[in-house]
């Protein structure tokens, strides 16, 4: 039975498309037919970040209006062999994308993807309903900082309310927490909200904790999701994070403070 | 930290702890009101009116709230008249 999982937050540049492409690919990783779908259109970002922009034709908004077939506008991932991104389309047009035709396009999709990974816009406009609209399951991507868990907040009340699964009277959509661009040494100085701070205040069930890392820009410059540079604290926390998903119970890593050394210590530096 | 970042940073109040004080007062509040009705204002509005018509009362001095226990809801009504010898 295929999944639908929102990635969404409410409040921007938290690391939405970020956390797309990275759990889309290491979904696909791990042998499961993956589709990631980026839902903000006019502002669409998945395609640069999965490192496809070039090989953009036909998009979810041609699929919608029957200017392309689903086969037509999915693109085939170079990397791995499950993972294909459907783009979003850059028109101006805010009501390109309708309820009817998001809805028919998911069921088309989950003929033949186990996982469609649905990249929310930030806000709570159209854009980000539909994305959340079909969904089973909901990635909260929050930073640990007053506004986005706020927003992040409001979304879990419109995730309980305003989706089909709400409508219908149908289980609950299922709620993750991704804190992202976590700080181990300013939430042990008191100066960021800790992990428990906002599980406390938001309380759901946390996904996994993505530290703040100079290796998510390395890999958006590239255009490789962030989860497939191995080596990086970034993308083992997202790799952690995708076996949670699969239901593997994980401890959490990337909590503590590295240890300094005694110079860097009494001098300060890299803070 | 260095050595005079450490003390400097000691005699500063805790910005986290602050942070998740209001967050907690903010979220809560908004949580109250977003699983409120949408009926709720223009209810409190009209009640309002209709009271007026007997008793002189201002609009902070009627409160309207939607309870749910399980698959009752309670409609809680609450005016505060103002005092008898006035």
């Amino acid at each position: 039975m295929a999944k639908v999982l929102v990635v969404t937050s409410g409040k921007g540049g938290v690391g939405k498309t970020t956390t797309s492409a990275a759990i889309g690919t290491g979904l696909a990783l791990r042998g499961h037919k993956t589709v990631i779908v980026d839902f903000d259109v006019g502002l669409r970002n998945l395609d640069l970040i999965m490192g496809c922009e070039r090989r953009v034709v036909y998009d979810f908004v041609n699929v919608i209006n029957n200017e392309a077939t689903l086969t037509q506008a999915l693109i085939k991932d170079k990397r791995l062999e499950n993972l294909y991104v459907l783009a979003a389309s850059q028109t101006r047009d805010k009501d390109a994308l309708t309820l009817e035709g998001v809805g028919k396009v998911i069921e088309e999709l989950k003929g033949s993807f186990e996982y469609i990974v649905c990249d929310s816009p930030a806000g709570i406009e159209k854009g980000a309903h539909l994305a959340m609209y079909y969904a089973d399951e909901a990635i909260v991507v929050t930073n640990p900082e007053v506004s986005s868990v706020r927003d992040s907040d409001r979304m879990l009340g419109l995730l309980a309310s305003k989706s089909k699964r709400a409508e219908n009277g149908e289980d609950s959509i299922r709620e993750h927490l991704l804190l992202t661009r976590y700080n181990p040494e300013r939430v042990n100085k008191g100066e960021m909200l800790g992990v428990e701070d906002v599980e406390e205040i938001l309380a759901i069930r946390l996904l996994g904790v993505i530290p703040e890392s100079q290796a998510v820009l390395k890999a958006s410059n590239q255009g490789i999701p962030v989860i497939l540079d191995e080596q990086s604290d970034a993308g083992q926390a997202y790799s952690d994070a995708v076996e949670r998903l699969l239901g593997k119970e994980m401890p959490h890593r990337f909590l503590d403070v590295k240890k300094k050394g005694f110079l860097q210590r009494l001098f300060g530096g890299n803070e | 930290m260095s050595l005079f970042a450490f003390f400097r940073e000691r005699r500063k109040q805790n910005s986290a702890s602050i942070a998740k004080e209001r967050l907690q007062i903010i979220v809560a509040h908004e949580r109250g009101r977003h699983s409120q009705p949408d009926y709720l204002p223009q209810l409190q509005k009209d009640l309002l009116e209709v009271i007026r018509k007997y008793v002189p009362i201002e609009q902070d001095q009627i409160q309207v709230e939607l309870e749910n226990q399980g698959s009752c809801s309670i409609l809680e009504l609450n005016i505060t008249l103002p005092d008898r010898d006035r």
